[in-house]
């Protein structure tokens, strides 16, 4: 076992699913075109090869029933993956993820289980226009019973999926289409990273970015390009959005005294609102300027590549949002 | 097929424990002792009795909004039931729930549902996991015509015989669409009409007559045990009250005469006459059978407004598995 070997973000979710399929007899996938095609994005690829039909199941293009599937085995006893290929899919079966997966233990008074994962891939940049772009996590997050999970590499997503996978409430996990390819080291065995804890991704001690899924990776980039000009970024990974970490993000802005928060989805009522909303709330007398929030633009999101260029933030984005953080007095 | 005397009681029990059950909610709702709304499944007694009576105890179902009926045919407890129409913390779902949610996973009763067309896909996955388990358990979605109108359906019916899933899909047609008649909503007479359409097989029968309902079960149950596949049943039906709540609240959506019409046809009556001309009953049997549920009520009233209400300190409980949600 070597503890370099390098998986993509799409194999770390892959290994994730088959490590806990060999595991638990009673986890099964179901979705459209995840079987012998192994998904459109490869994510279930081998599987149904691996653990049969019966396991990894091809379903009809029925949303509402490929999400009704995992609520009424789940509740029967099954640990079901089903399968919604593109966020924006979220919204043809969201009757039976909002009213139904996630109410049913609450409105039963505590007399239903539901260990069942939502897997979906989000985010834009493939140039695939406003209904197979978007970032929709905000609406999840927005629902009580429901758990939202969004990794921003290849060693977050294998421990996450296999949270996602041993979770005993529903889950969502999104995995982000511009992350798929991104390689990195991966350990072989099985390990979990809990939900709701996030990460620091870089330590720093002037300006905290607070960012999720590709975000994270272009503060990454953007935190480089600060610290030639004397700014030390910390950078915070949520990792899981419900529940979020909020004291890992609030200890950070005690520390640092600024904030900015950069999220891809549109900004007005986003995540970036509830963090910056959190910190003004529980560490108001720490900061030094108003938490600033980087997101996408009130649009759907366009099509043409010399749009959505501009459209989704990135490390320029970002880099200048700290930058005028770090100008206030 | 010919049924014995215990089956016929047993069918006839949980048709009265249905109306009784309904009655006394009615008269509690029209007393202001109920919070919320009220769906009453009075007139649809044989459906929901003749299909739950082929039914093991670990089969599953999937209700409606008009669920009570369907929980009391499947087991359920008078006095939690009660209490939970009450709002109470020893309901079902410990008055979190109420009348639109009741719901018993013990018995296999997966809840009913407030989302018209909602039930029937997590039936589809009860029914898929019953088929992993392979332990010879079904599913029965229960439904009403209009749901048949909503995208849900459509998708769980067309997945479950695509995968081939042991499930009946038992529509209870009571021709009315909350306030709208089917006519208005639909160009077909015959809701299974839709089945074909889904490749499985269905059949009509009046759902007024529980043994008719209870001999169509019997066979789609087999059928889905044995691994044949999905099938539907169509149970011509009637709602003795309103859509929801008892009076009619001036609403002229229907006429008198139509609803008296379908009152001749009680399903009860209608069997307890059945049952006596047959030589298996006799009129003594039938009003001590309803004495001693009358009395069972009576108790679940009781116990329901003797219990106490939730306390705030249990809005959390119950949101995740752990209370590990964010506030």
């Amino acid at each position: 076992m070597s503890d370099d070997r390098k998986l993509t973000y799409a194999q770390a979710f892959n290994e994730a699913v088959s490590q806990m399929m060999e595991a638990d007899p009673d986890v099964f996938c179901a979705g459209e075109d995840i079987g012998a095609f192994g998904g459109v994005f490869g994510t279930f690829a081998g599987l149904q090869a691996k653990f049969g039909e019966k396991r990894v199941v091809d379903t009809p293009i029925s949303e509402q029933a490929i999400v009704g599937l995992g609520v009424g085995a789940s509740v029967t006893g099954l640990r079901p993956i089903v399968d919604l290929m593109f966020m924006d899919f979220i919204c043809v079966a969201f009757d039976q993820i909002v009213n139904q997966a996630a109410k049913l233990k609450y409105m039963f008074g505590g007399d239903a289980t539901l260990p069942m994962t939502i897997t979906t891939a989000g985010g834009g940049g493939l140039s695939a226009a406003a209904q197979h772009s978007q970032s929709l996590e905000a609406l999840l997050c927005h629902i009580p019973g429901l758990k939202v999970v969004m990794p921003s590499n290849p060693y977050d997503m294998k421990g996450l999926m296999i949270s996602c996978i041993k979770e005993n409430n529903p889950t969502v996990m999104i995995k982000h289409k511009r992350l798929l390819g991104m390689s990195a080291p991966v350990p072989t065995e099985a390990y979990g990273i809990p939900l709701g804890k996030g990460n620091i991704i870089r330590p720093g001690k002037d300006v905290t970015i607070v960012a999720y899924a590709r975000m994270a990776n272009e503060a990454i980039i953007a935190a480089k390009e600060l610290a030639e000009e004397g700014i030390d970024c910390e950078i915070i990974d949520p990792r899981t959005l419900q529940p979020l970490d909020t004291d890992l993000i609030v200890d950070s802005a005690k520390k640092t005294n600024r904030v900015v928060v950069a999220q891809e989805a549109v900004r007005f009522g986003g995540l970036g609102a509830e963090i910056a909303s959190q910190i003004q709330e529980l560490a108001f007398d720490y900061l030094d300027a108003p938490v600033s929030r980087i997101g996408a633009p009130f649009s759907p999101v366009p099509f043409s590549p010399a749009l959505e260029s501009h459209y989704i933030p990135d490390a320029k984005s970002i880099a200048k949002g700290v930058r005028d953080v770090m100008a206030r007095r | 097929m010919d049924f014995s005397s215990a089956k016929q009681f047993d069918l006839h029990r949980r048709m009265v424990r249905i109306r009784l059950f309904e009655e006394a909610a009615g008269r509690l709702a029209e007393a202001n002792k109920l919070p919320g709304f009220l769906h009453l499944y009075v007139g649809e007694e044989a459906v929901a009795s003749g299909v739950c009576g082929a039914l093991n105890d670990d089969d599953h179902i999937t209700s409606t909004h008009r669920g009570h009926g369907h929980l009391v045919a499947k087991g359920g407890d008078f006095n939690r039931m009660m209490a939970e129409l009450m709002g109470k913390s020893t309901g079902y779902c410990k008055g979190k729930g109420g009348s639109m949610h009741i719901s018993d996973t013990s018995l296999g009763m997966l809840g009913a549902n407030g989302i018209v067309g909602a039930g029937s896909p997590i039936a589809v996955g009860a029914a898929f996991a019953n088929k992993y388990r392979g332990k010879g358990q079904v599913a029965v979605a229960f439904f009403g015509d209009g749901s048949t109108n909503i995208g849900a359906f459509h998708e769980a019916a067309n997945m479950a015989c695509a995968l081939h899933l042991p499930i009946v899909f038992a529509c209870e047609n009571n021709e009315y669409g909350e306030f709208t008649p089917r006519d208005k909503t639909m160009a077909i007479t015959d809701v299974v009409d839709r089945a074909a359409g889904y490749g499985m097989p269905g059949v009509i029968v009046d759902g007024m007559d529980v043994i008719a309902v209870h001999e169509a079960a019997v066979e789609a149950v087999e059928r889905a045990r044995q691994g044949g596949g999905p099938s539907m049943i169509e149970a011509k039906t009637y709602r003795f009250y309103n859509h929801h709540g008892v009076q009619n609240l001036g609403l002229k959506y229907r006429s008198d005469e139509e609803v008296a019409i379908w009152k001749q046809r009680d399903p009860i009556f209608t069997f307890e006459d059945r049952m006596i001309e047959n030589g298996v009953a006799t009129r003594a049997n039938f009003d001590d059978i309803w004495a001693e549920l009358r009395a069972d009520i009576d108790t679940a009233i009781q116990f329901a407004e003797d219990s106490p209400y939730p306390t705030p300190d249990q809005i959390m409980v119950n949101v995740y598995t752990s209370m590990t949600g964010a506030n």
